[in-house]
């Protein structure tokens, strides 16, 4: 390939400066390796405090972290092209594990969510939220973008099926990240602004609807989130106390293993989805900005890779799956700390859980193999 | 087909489009990052206080430690209050679980009654903040324990604790000169300090208990404690001990106090004596009276009813909250006004013929023995209780100079330093009358008076006073029930000392004393049978209190064939020994079958042996003798 034509394919011109090492050998990016580790690191340190010290629980997550380390890894090594070749295939296969788990799922909380498999238990609406947007990339890269009715049509379909079947679990928390994918994937396709506004307008005037289909735990999340201290020994207990124990860390914290709200057992959820909380009440609005930064620093990064991708498919993917690691930061904190109402969303790379790290590691093996293999064209 | 595609395909613009979209999603970002930085800057920062407070608050919990409740004791050493461990169920409704069930499991458990289960959970109810635990139970017995720890794994959120419980042992004998604790009620609290009781579960209710609180109850001790979520303590964080409360040591004898409640015989009476030197009050008993112990720990509230509903009044302190026609115990004081004001001479005599007639009045006042005493002089008409020479005494002194000078023995007044509730009776006057009943007063009415009818009213602990001071020839004893507090003597600092009765000639009051002792040991004495076979002499005068002027169809029946509510009141009183008085009683026995010399004078023969004891007296003699 000449290289003057190089610089002319899309996203040239933003690319990312070259090194020959080590780790782009192995389709690794430094800078997200480096931040994902970071945010590791520290989430551990919290979920330890959060697990009332509890080596235990602190290990099984470091085997999870390092079995995501590894399927990031392997994820890396996958040429996009492959992917795009891969996702209606994958797609169907998690489509299909999610009407099982309506139909042999496990009971947890009230709703099916769980599918046991050759003796491990996980969640095939998590593995959606790479899914869904894989699929979606797939079938709109080979569109005429922006799409047409038709087209459009067609991916509306593809978003909704898996998005309604996590609904009826009932799993709104999940329903709404995966939608957020698939149609962060339709936006950077290029939906046209017409289509954006009058889809925000007609989703707006049908919150009341939504009322009506909503379970009674989800109303009463929703009542208590409009006023805690409606019921601050029942369902408004989880946000007063987290509220209490952000606010009481006040800038500097009250110091590692110190944090008295998550010590005590007064916060509830300390170490899945409250998690910040502990990590607020411990370290201060200090510990806080420290874990926004890096947040921020994945995601800009990611966004980089995403601008720098060749081709359409590799733009729409790693840009869906960067956003729906924000929409998963923003969802979590801005719900512990009373912004939102309470929906189960845990916060990436830091609560205690399974599935959702190794989807979201996967997510990001999908980038950094977007990244490298773009890297790679340029040999 | 996929190469045609790709040509149609406006790769630039879609770049476009994409490099676009994706700054503003970046944008988004951004926007987004900082509003949680600021929500977050909000809580901690703007927030701090107010979280931090809150945190506090729930982290740690100050428990009051309530103070140990002082002692009582009697002259002689005899606990008479005491405090004793006792073991109570306790519930937390948040640790239960299901609470109903738990319940319903203590109350089969217990075998309990039917109504146990409605009663428990209601109690279930009565707590100040989540996670505290609610009183189920009091006094458990020691079967009720081991039932109850067999079965405590079924029983989440019950826990069994001990505490002090005050205890009476001597009962219903000195319950109501003591008083009794029982649970503070929610007028009580109104009143008191909420933090000094806040850990304290009863309060004294009447009697010494009431009366001292301030002394007996101590001061609370606390610790803050650092409890979780479910309120478990994990650890003390600091503490203050209580300062337990104080021992008092009362005057009253309470041996003395349980053969005199003996000797009333479950009668509606009263006695009160007094000890003449000190105004230390020996014995003050109410009868019928009520185990205190059943209104300690005792959460059923059936027994107390039980108590105010009975007719007798239980409840009822008769001996400083009856209020009697003093009937003719007044006429050694009478007398005494009359010798001291130049109305009588000692040796001044009168022929009773058995009535007494106002001048220009055709009204017959009558003495009790219709034909009269024949020759009465001061000493006689005291012996044999006359009526005529005291009616011709009050017609010649007027109630202008009766009045006051009764006042100066305490009549009409309370002078008991430290009997909780004490009335103060009424000594009729011509003031009085006007004030009160807007009517002028007739000089029939002084008759009355000098015989102690009419609207004279004393109470037990009055006409005991009184006779402590008559013993004392006149010196004033304020009667008291507390001796010491902690080993140091009671002092009554803001009590008004009362002057001496003022006499001319102290001869007066021995004539006094000998014609009260002809009433014991005389051949004519109206309660010679009580004086009989004494070790000692006794000074006395029995009375009878009308009860209403009786009509006459009653007036012909003997007292016991009338109708008890129409039965007058037998009174007495008296100290001995005459010449060196140790101890001044009164009684006074409600509708009796009787009249003072049958049946009250009795009674404190009986008093007088036991306080009286030939060792007593030895000592007595002992002490004379140098």
């Amino acid at each position: 390939m000449p290289r003057d034509f190089q610089w002319k394919l899309p996203g040239a011109h933003l690319h990312l400066k070259k090194k020959e090492g080590l780790l782009t050998r192995i389709h690794l990016d430094g800078w997200l390796l480096v931040a994902l580790l970071g945010l590791m690191g520290c989430g551990l340190l919290i979920l330890y405090s959060a697990s009332g010290s509890s080596m235990q629980v602190t290990l099984a997550q470091i085997y999870r972290f390092g079995l995501a380390l590894v399927v990031m890894l392997v994820v890396a090594q996958v040429p996009p092209r492959y992917m795009r070749r891969w996702a209606i295939w994958v797609y169907l296969a998690t489509l299909l594990a999610l009407v099982a788990v309506l139909i042999i799922g496990i009971d947890a909380k009230g709703a099916q969510r769980w599918l046991v498999m050759a003796g491990f238990r996980f969640q095939p609406s998590e593995m959606m939220k790479l899914a869904l947007p894989l699929m979606l990339a797939a079938y709109l890269s080979q569109r005429h973008l922006p799409p047409s009715w038709k087209h459009l049509g067609a991916a509306a379909c593809i978003l909704a099926l898996p998005v309604l079947l996590i609904a009826r679990q009932p799993d709104l928390g999940t329903s709404l990240l995966v939608a957020a994918a698939g149609l962060v994937v339709l936006f950077m396709a290029g939906l046209s602004w017409r289509i954006i506004f009058s889809f925000m307008v007609l989703a707006l005037s049908a919150l009341p609807a939504l009322w009506w289909v909503m379970h009674d735990y989800q109303r009463n999340r929703v009542l208590t989130f409009l006023n805690p201290e409606r019921d601050p020994l029942g369902t408004g207990w989880n946000i007063i106390q987290s509220t209490t124990a952000i606010g009481s860390g006040g800038l500097q914290g009250k110091g590692w293993l110190e944090g008295t709200q998550s010590r005590l057992e007064f916060l509830p959820e300390r170490h899945t989805d409250f998690i910040i909380a502990v990590l607020a009440e411990e370290t201060g609005l200090i510990g806080v900005t420290l874990l926004l930064a890096l947040y921020l620093v994945i995601i800009w990064r990611g966004l980089l890779i995403a601008m720098s991708a060749v081709g359409t498919f590799s733009r729409l993917l790693a840009s869906a799956v960067v956003f729906t690691f924000f929409v998963y930061v923003f969802v979590n904190i801005g719900m512990v700390s009373g912004l939102l109402p309470v929906v189960g969303v845990p916060l990436p790379l830091v609560s205690f859980g399974g599935t959702s790290s190794l989807t979201l590691m996967a997510g990001f093996g999908v980038l950094m193999s977007i990244h490298t293999h773009n890297s790679l064209l340029n040999k | 087909m996929t190469e045609f595609r790709r040509q149609i395909k406006d790769p630039e613009k879609e770049n476009q489009i994409f490099q676009f979209r994706a700054r503003l999603l970046l944008l988004i970002v951004v926007v987004f990052m900082a509003v949680l930085f600021f929500r977050m800057a909000y809580l901690q920062v703007f927030q701090y206080d107010q979280h931090v407070s809150r945190s506090e608050r729930n982290r740690t919990n100050v428990e009051a430690i309530p103070p140990t409740r002082g002692l009582i004791y009697d002259r002689n050493g005899r606990l008479l209050a005491d405090n004793l461990p006792s073991h109570s169920l306790t519930l937390t409704r948040e640790l239960a679980g299901d609470v109903e069930e738990v319940v319903g499991r203590i109350c089969s458990f217990l075998e309990m009654q039917a109504d146990c289960q409605a009663t428990l959970m209601e109690r279930s109810r009565h707590r100040r903040r989540p996670f505290e635990p609610a009183l189920l139970l009091d006094q458990l017995t020691e079967k009720q324990i081991a039932i109850l720890a067999v079965n405590r794994h079924l029983l989440p959120g019950v826990e069994i604790s001990a505490q002090l419980l005050r205890h009476y042992p001597a009962g219903e004998a000195v319950a109501h000169a003591l008083g009794y604790v029982g649970r503070i009620s929610a007028e009580d609290l109104e009143e008191l300090d909420r933090r000094a009781y806040s850990g304290t579960h009863y309060i004294g209710k009447t009697g010494v208990e009431s009366h001292y609180e301030n002394l007996l109850h101590g001061e609370v001790g606390y610790r803050r404690v650092e409890t979780n979520a479910r309120g478990r303590v994990l650890r003390v964080v600091e503490s203050e001990p209580p300062r337990p409360g104080v021992d008092l040591t009362l005057h009253l004898d309470s041996q003395l106090q349980e053969v005199a409640y003996a000797s009333l015989r479950g009668r509606k009476a009263s006695l009160v004596a007094i000890e003449p030197s000190t105004g230390g009050i020996l014995a003050l008993v109410s009868s019928p009276s009520f185990d205190p112990n059943v209104f300690v720990g005792s959460l059923d509230d059936q027994a107390f009813t039980d108590l105010r509903n009975d007719g007798n009044l239980p409840l009822f302190n008769r001996a400083s909250r009856g209020q009697y026609a003093p009937g003719s115990v007044v006429k050694p004081f009478m007398g005494l006004a009359g010798l001291e004001m130049g109305v009588i001479e000692p040796d001044m005599t009168m022929e009773d013929p058995g009535y007494f007639q106002l001048p220009n009045d055709d009204r017959l006042y009558r003495n009790w023995k219709r034909n009269g005493h024949g020759e009465v002089d001061i000493r006689r008409s005291i012996e044999v209780s006359n009526n005529t020479f005291f009616y011709s005494l009050a017609y010649a002194l007027g109630i202008d100079r009766i009045a006051p000078y009764m006042r100066e023995f305490g009549f009409g007044q309370q002078t008991s330093l430290d009997v909780l509730g004490a009335r103060e009776g009424l000594v009729p006057s011509r003031e009085w009358k006007r004030e009160n009943l807007e009517e002028l007063w007739y000089p029939g009415q002084t008759l009355s008076t000098g015989i102690g009818q009419g609207y004279w009213l004393t109470t037990p602990l009055q006409l005991a006073t009184a006779t402590a001071v008559l013993a004392n020839k006149g010196e004033w004893v304020r009667p008291r029930l507390l001796q010491s507090a902690e080993g140091e003597a009671a002092e009554f600092p803001d009590a008004q000392a009362r002057d001496p009765v003022p006499v001319m000639d102290p001869q007066n009051w021995n004539i006094i004393h000998e014609a009260m002792q002809e009433v014991l040991h005389g051949h004519e004495g109206t309660a010679r049978f009580s004086g009989e076979g004494a070790a000692y002499r006794i000074a006395g005068k029995t009375g009878t209190s009308q009860v209403v002027s009786l009509s006459r169809e009653f007036e012909q029946l003997p007292p016991e064939e009338r109708p008890e509510f129409m039965r007058n009141h037998a009174v007495f009183m008296g100290f001995a020994p005459a010449d060196n008085p140790q101890i001044a009683l009164a009684i006074i026995v409600e509708n009796a079958k009787g009249g003072g010399s049958k049946i009250a004078a009795p009674i404190a023969r009986e008093v007088f042996d036991a306080y009286l004891t030939p060792e007593r007296l030895a000592e007595l003699e002992a002490s004379d003798a140098p």
